[in-house]
């Protein structure tokens, strides 16, 4: 088991003929992941060949899925063009849509996420993104860029808003392995966040304990926090990054910004030991609360 | 800045008082000449600008001059005043305040107003939360007339100045959104004489994302002299870097990764003198020898820095392919690479990785197998 992807996931590529686009597709391949062709409205008709196969480009979106039963797309188009390719798949009605694309206005994303939320969402849409590296449930499917080498399938489920500390921590964990990781992005806005995750994690089998990953900038990791109190019965331990970041400065991530005394990485740390959330210091310290967690069981 | 701010306003139709803005004592006198009865205020990036004393009022020109020779070099907190702006001034009869902000917390916008008290807002939601109305905005519904019109009204409006408010909230919605604005705010929004409704002072705060799409005229709002000129170069060279005040240069990938480093390098620095981070630097997924000689060269430009501590972690970059990367830049920088270097290379083909430095066995460089252990070894390079 695993959340939001499987082995039974049938992928698409918005994007799938740009740079970004057809070597992830490559990557994405090697994963095992399905992947069922690609959209790109001025190539509709023709091929790529990307990792020995042959994949089939649709004109839009709602073609790809009449043709190959698509439920998931995954998107590397331009920032200028992300949040007409997101509208697209919504109203085509895929099932999930993952945003790979880093730099898209903040006021596009929270106009989709508007979308996302309206009577025009017949087909439910669930989006993770932006900004982020995707999905991978070990050993079934990738749909993102998160490197498949780096862990196995295993008992941890690990949702955070940055990619490489994404790696690093399944890097550190991989003698245990991971049910689904799941980056959900770093900007302001974000369509899964920690508590979305956290709810499919507590209620997926497969998933025995999570690890949590947070930064400076908004109060998702409080919100996170509350909801871990009243919610979650599985083990959650914790890491924030951005303690040494100075007020009113972008760290990289475009939402990663303390603003006044709100964001920070104290605060965040606080309000997660405040519910009994063990918090690493360094992420090979978290990895260490993790591990201890798993031996004792 | 205020001047700034008020530009996007008359650009978008929001009535306010452009004024005139100025670098020298001499000028603030001829545009005070103008005006008559004035004011002169303190451009910089920061509020509470009127409590440091950078804003005053001048009766006559020569007050003006005493007031801008006064202001111009003050520091607020922090920064320095090089510009002031003159405005006639137009004392208020009443202040209000009026913002449109992204609501990052529910994934929308958000509109405060309060009619009671304008620049004492934060004292106002203290002591009176019920005077600060808070309205949602959806942003796929946006603010149309019908809109503006619910917002006056919860934000109870006096009906003098009700039609003109209906008119300016569009107004400034229109800046919000067009501008790709994560802030605008009008503080204070004030009602002059004759119940003339007006911006006497505002912000905006832009979208870096949207700048880069599709605004690329938000650049000229960048004042240079203001800009570290250390990050002004890494901007030059498309890096993301951000300076700091410490001793250990940090060079890493991706956002979280460098974060975490900042902060495991500060908690090694407490058993080394107190030594901390220099810089925030993220080298992106591409860490060829260019991108890490820019990166050093930026780094190294940074005087207070004693020893770097280059953290990657090669996910779908190969770690044979950043020691590369390294090598290549330190015969880039030849003599000019003279700080130690502390690397830790993990992930991908790492046993590759490492035996290309341990084969350049360069005198600056020190392999370290766990990033606490470089962080470690770093911070006590740079207390030497």
């Amino acid at each position: 088991m695993s959340i939001y992807l499987n082995k039974d996931s049938k992928i698409i590529v918005q994007g799938i003929t740009g740079g970004m686009g057809s070597k992830h597709t490559t990557l994405m391949l090697d994963a095992g992941s399905d992947i069922v062709g690609g959209v790109n409205a001025r190539k509709a008709g023709t091929t790529v060949e990307l990792g020995g196969q042959e994949l089939p480009v649709y004109g839009t979106v709602k073609e790809a899925i009449a043709e190959t039963g698509a439920d998931v797309s995954v998107v590397f188009v331009p920032p200028a063009f992300t949040k007409d390719a997101c509208i697209e798949a919504i109203d085509a009605g895929i099932g999930l849509l993952v945003v790979i694309t880093e730099g898209v206005p903040v006021q596009d994303t929270a106009e989709v996420w508007s979308y996302l939320q309206s009577d025009a969402n017949t087909g439910g849409t669930r989006m993770i993104g932006p900004n982020c590296p995707g999905i991978i449930t070990p050993g079934e499917s990738l749909a993102g860029i998160t490197p498949h080498t780096i862990a196995g399938t295993g008992p941890i489920g690990l949702v955070s808003k940055s990619g490489t500390l994404t790696y690093q921590m399944m890097y550190e964990l991989k003698d245990f392995g991971f049910s689904t990781a799941i980056g959900i992005g770093g900007d302001p806005i974000v369509g899964t966040t920690h508590i979305d995750a956290l709810a499919a994690f507590e209620a997926d089998p497969a998933t025995e304990a999570i690890v949590m990953i947070g930064e400076i900038g908004g109060d998702a990791e409080e919100r996170a926090a509350a909801y871990i109190k009243d919610h979650v019965t599985k083990p959650v331990v914790g890491y924030v990054a951005g303690f040494t970041a100075p007020e009113g400065k972008t760290m990289g991530h475009a939402g990663a910004i303390v603003s006044g005394s709100s964001g920070t990485a104290a605060a965040k740390k606080e309000a997660l030991e405040a519910v009994g959330v063990k918090v690493g210091k360094t992420p090979s310290e978290t990895a260490a609360l993790m591990r201890e967690i798993l031996q004792s069981r | 800045m205020e001047y700034q701010a008020k530009e996007l306003f008359a650009k978008h139709g929001v009535t306010t008082t452009l004024g005139t803005v100025v670098t020298t004592p001499e000028e603030a006198r001829s545009a005070a000449e103008e005006y008559g009865f004035c004011v002169v205020k303190a451009q910089v990036k920061a509020g509470g600008r009127g409590k440091a004393g950078g804003v005053k009022l001048a009766k006559t020109p020569d007050e003006a001059f005493e007031h801008a020779s006064n202001i111009l070099g003050m520091q607020i907190k922090g920064l320095t005043v090089n510009r002031v702006l003159v405005t006639p001034a137009t004392p208020p009869e009443e202040e209000y305040y009026f913002s449109f902000l992204l609501d990052r917390s529910n994934r929308q916008y958000l509109c405060i107003a309060s009619v009671e008290g304008g620049v004492e807002i934060e004292e106002v939601a203290k002591t009176n939360p019920d005077a600060v109305k808070q309205i949602a905005i959806d942003p796929g519904a946006g603010v149309d007339e019908a809109k503006a019109r619910e917002i006056a009204t919860e934000a109870k409006f006096p009906e003098a100045v009700f039609e003109q408010a209906v008119t300016m909230i569009q107004a400034l919605y229109t800046v919000f959104t067009e501008e790709d604005a994560t802030l605008v705010e009008v503080n204070p929004l004030a009602r002059l004489e004759g119940d003339k409704l007006e911006a006497l002072d505002g912000k905006v705060s832009l979208d870096d994302n949207a700048s880069e799409v599709r605004h690329h005229e938000h650049e000229a709002f960048e004042i240079s002299e203001e800009t570290d000129p250390l990050e002004a170069k890494a901007k030059a060279k498309g890096l993301n870097y951000v300076k700091l005040d410490g001793e250990v240069g940090i060079i890493g990938n991706g956002a979280g990764l460098v974060m975490s480093t900042l902060d495991v390098v500060a908690y090694a620095g407490e058993a080394h003198g107190g030594v901390k981070p220099a810089n925030f630097l993220d080298i992106g997924g591409g860490a060829n020898a260019e991108v890490m000689a820019n990166g050093l060269d930026v780094i190294l430009g940074d005087d207070q820095v004693k020893s770097v501590f280059v953290n990657v972690f090669g996910g779908i970059t190969a770690c044979d392919e950043v020691a590369n990367g390294i090598k290549g830049a330190l015969e880039i920088l030849g003599d000019q690479a003279t700080k130690p270097l502390v690397v830790r290379l993990d992930g991908n083909n790492v046993d590759k990785g490492r035996a290309i430095l341990d084969e350049l066995n360069h005198p600056l460089v020190t392999q370290v197998a766990t990033m606490d252990g470089a962080a470690d070894k770093a911070a006590e390079l740079a207390n030497g």
